[in-house]
Order: C-alpha cells, then sequence, then structure tokens
C-alpha cells in the first residue's frame, strides 16, 4: 500500500459547512453565486441550492447535508415572513441547532425583528466579504464548541 | 461526544426515519477513525443488499439531471433511493462549492430520497473511506438504490467507481474528444452507456460509434453482459425509462449470475483495507506529533517507533472483522 505519512495532526475537525439559498420567486442569482465563490476561496464548503425554493426545499437540504449554517439571500420585501417560516421548519425538525444568517437589500430597520425571530446574524448591503467570513467562522466555531459539551 | 451510544441512538432513529439523525450519522462517517471505526463494521454487518450504482462522465454530460430524472422514475417504481454527490474541492483553498444538488432539489422533500454531497478533499483515499462508510450507512437503513456520483477521474473516484455493482458512464454529443476519453480508466469498464443531451444533431454520429465500439467489446467488463447504449435527454425527460430498465436488467443479471456477491466481495475488500490504512496512519500521525520532538531528528529512531507501533495497531486490526 502506498501511503504518505503527514508529520503533522490530521485535522479531524471538517470544514465550516454552509447553504446558501435563494427562497422565493426571485430570479436574481449573481449576488448568491458571488457568496457561494468567496466562501470557497476561504475554505468553506458550499452548497448550493439554487433559485425558487421554497422552505420546505432548504430546511430539507439542510438537514441531509448536515450544514451548521443556513445563509438565506433575499432581494425582495418577504425576509420577515421567510425567517420566521424557516426558523419554524427548523423547530418542527429538530434542527434549529443550524444557525439562520440572512443578506441581501434588508431595512435596517427590520435588523431587531429578524434577530429576534432567530435570525443570528444580519448583512446588510455593502458589507465586506471578508467581514462575512470572519463572522460566519466565528458563529460556526462557537456553535462547535457548544456542541462538544 | 460521539459516544457509542450516541452513536448507536442515532442510527436506531435514522432507521425509523429520522432524517436529522441520518444526516448526522453521515457526518460521522465522513471522518472514520480508529475511534468510529466500528461504525462501519455495524452498519456493513445489517447490510441489506442495495443496488450501488455508481455514475461517471465529463463534467457538463448532465449525470445530476439525468439523475434527478431517473429517481422520479426510480420513486415510481417503490424504490428508496440514496445520492452520494461528488464534488472536486478547490486545490487553492480546499473549499468547495457543492452544486450537483441543486439539479436534484426537486425531490428535496421526498421522505424516499436522501441526497449527500461530499468533496474530494483528505489524503490517503479519505473520500473512498467516507464514500464507502456512507454506502454502507444508506444500504444498512434500506435504501433500495444508492448512487454514486462522481467525475471518475481521480484516483479515489476511481476506487469508488470500481467496486459499484453497476457503473454507468454518460458522455454527451459533440464534446471532441470523448471518444478519446473512452478509452481511459473507468470509462472503459462501464455496464450501461448513456449519451446524453441526445438532442442534439450530433447525437446520432457519438450514438452509433459507441454502439460500434460496444459491439466490438472494447468497452465494458467482459463477461456475458454486453453494455447498452442508450439516447437520453435529461431536459426532454427522453429515454430515461430506458436507462432505468437497463438498470433493472443488470440487476437482474448481476444476482442471476453471482456478480453481485463479488461485486460486493470486493467493495468489502476495499474498506477493510483502507479502514486499516486509516487507523495505522492515524496512529503513526499521533505519535509522531509526541515523539518527534524527542528524537530530534533521528530517523532510525523514528521508524523503530513506528514499526513498534504498527505492531500494537495490528493487534487492532485483527479484531476488525468485516466479511
Amino acid at each position: 500500500m502506498s501511503m504518505e505519512l503527514t508529520l503533522s495532526r490530521p485535522t479531524t475537525r471538517r470544514k465550516v459547512k454552509v447553504l446558501v439559498a435563494k427562497i422565493g420567486l426571485d430570479g436574481h442569482d449573481r449576488g448568491a453565486k458571488v457568496i457561494a465563490r468567496a466562501l470557497r476561496d476561504a475554505g468553506f464548503e458550499v452548497v448550493y441550492t439554487g433559485l425558487r425554493q421554497t422552505v420546505d426545499q432548504v430546511v430539507a437540504a439542510a438537514i441531509q447535508e448536515d450544514v451548521d449554517i443556513i445563509g438565506v439571500n433575499q432581494h425582495e420585501g418577504s425576509h420577515v415572513y421567510i425567517a420566521r417560516k424557516l426558523l419554524e421548519k427548523l423547530r418542527e425538525y429538530g434542527a434549529d441547532d443550524i444557525l439562520v444568517v440572512m443578506g441581501g437589500s434588508i431595512p435596517v430597520v427590520d435588523l431587531d425583528v429578524l434577530k429576534n425571530i432567530g435570525v443570528r446574524e444580519v448583512f446588510l448591503p455593502g458589507t465586506p466579504i471578508n467581514e462575512i467570513v470572519d463572522k460566519l467562522l466565528r458563529i460556526a466555531e462557537e456553535r462547535r464548541s457548544r456542541r462538544e459539551v | 461526544m460521539v459516544t457509542r451510544d450516541y452513536v448507536l441512538d442515532l442510527i436506531e432513529k435514522a432507521g425509523k426515519g429520522d432524517r436529522r439523525a441520518l444526516g448526522r450519522l453521515l457526518t460521522i462517517l465522513e471522518d472514520v477513525n480508529s475511534e468510529t471505526a466500528w461504525v462501519v463494521e455495524y452498519l456493513a454487518s445489517r447490510s441489506r443488499g442495495a443496488h450501488v450504482i455508481g455514475i461517471t462522465g465529463m463534467p457538463g454530460a448532465g449525470k445530476s439531471s439525468l439523475i434527478s430524472r431517473a429517481i422520479s422514475v426510480l420513486r415510481g417504481r417503490g424504490y428508496r433511493v440514496a445520492v452520494i454527490t461528488i464534488d472536486p474541492t478547490s486545490p487553492l483553498s480546499s473549499g468547495a462549492i457543492l452544486g450537483d444538488r441543486l439539479r436534484m432539489q426537486e425531490h428535496a422533500t421526498d421522505p424516499g430520497v436522501f441526497i449527500r454531497s461530499v468533496t474530494t478533499a483528505g489524503l490517503l483515499g479519505g473520500l473512498s473511506l467516507s464514500a464507502l462508510s456512507m454506502i454502507e450507512a444508506f444500504d444498512a437503513l434500506g435504501y433500495d438504490k444508492v448512487i454514486v456520483e462522481t467525475v471518475g477521474v481521480g484516483q479515489s473516484e476511481t476506487q469508488v467507481m470500481n467496486v459499484a455493482d453497476t457503473i454507468v458512464v454518460v458522455t454527451m454529443p459533440g464534446a471532441g474528444d470523448d471518444v478519446q476519453a473512452l478509452k481511459a480508466g473507468v470509462f472503459e469498464i462501464g455496464d450501461i452507456y448513456v449519451v446524453n443531451k441526445s438532442d442534439r444533431p450530433e447525437a446520432s454520429k457519438t450514438y452509433e460509434y459507441m454502439l460500434f465500439v460496444a459491439e466490438k467489446g472494447e468497452i465494458g467488463r467482459g463477461g456475458a453482459w454486453r453494455p447498452p447504449v442508450i439516447k437520453t435527454s435529461s431536459t426532454l425527460g427522453m429515454g430515461i425509462r430506458e436507462f432505468v430498465e437497463a438498470l433493472e436488467k443488470h440487476l437482474e443479471y448481476l444476482k442471476g449470475s453471482g456478480e453481485k456477491e463479488l461485486r460486493l466481495s470486493s467493495r468489502r475488500k476495499m474498506l477493510v483495507k483502507l479502514l486499516a490504512e486509516k487507523i495505522v496512519v492515524d496512529s503513526l500521525n499521533t505519535i509522531a506529533e509526541a515523539e518527534l520532538s524527542k528524537l530530534q531528528g533521528n530517523v532510525e529512531g523514528f521508524y523503530e517507533k513506528a514499526l513498534e507501533i504498527a505492531r500494537a495497531t495490528g493487534e487492532k486490526l485483527v479484531n476488525l472483522r468485516i466479511q
């Protein structure tokens, strides 16, 4: 058998897995694709489920893929409704330990409402990509250490 | 904490249809180590004879769309279907975009379908070990068809394809040198050949050519099974039923000829080999870390220590029972 000896500790921790979702009738996916690529370049595993997904489809995918984070990219105005439905579904399937973050054209006034619903982070338009990456790494890390207890 | 009870609980829940539990179990199998090797053994001993189908072909051939169409037909026949889809890791960042599932999302909420994406990252046959372990999980949990989708070029992917029950090679018309691609590696040993995107004008030429090489016996695994060539179009939904019929026919052939047992056996042998390698290397790596500084570059001393560890590990391996 041929093997390469790596004289360093093999990482037992898997990479952070993020599902990038576009829920509803929005037909624009350029933003989501940009984020997906940026996250990949930062070393994440990105599950991209495409356009026009329902909340049920996103939750099903997140559960099957056992992701750390669901990142919802919204451009239309139904972000509060979608956030509520999403968190409800996750709770229903016993998967509300999966973190939900949101980005897109989200009005500042809705930040508190979203946080109260359970959205962990909201990225307003114009947030630099590296800030998003850092934040996601941090919350994923927190979540992992919480689970290991 | 990944304790024995925790895992057994996951397996029990997954058996009752808890998809969250199955998702978590698969995550554990993504990184099997000496502590979790027993899980693979446990699952392998509860095999229910799933039909393992490997689907390979060049990027852009439309494998994922074809699989999605086939799933609809398979579900119509009452089968439970699992899909493991393998995407390449970026050599620069080691991150990955797992985009194959995008084309199968129509089946996301079907309780009889489970789709999981995996990347090629990892050393030492890491991919093969995870993929093979996941196959055991789906088999043990009663999925009738376990489909593994890969590009089929890397060594790990070839390993996985080689031990599938049915290998499907998907090509498309007008890919220029697709004819040459047929001569290399996994492409040569297909049990079923598909010309997808057959709505394209050049399709007939590709199809005729493939019929010709199949007739001459230049492709295929040999034996009594002559690989059929099927024209499909996943966009138009054409040829899908014929494709699924071919899958069923091949399964019948495998069972009738005793080949299914042989393929299961090679899959198990590969699994034990990969597990053994992983356990040995993990042990060595643990020692390397602890001892390297002590040995201060004394290579001979290191090798002696390594042999000592290998012997001790060998004892652990003797206790691995996978038939």
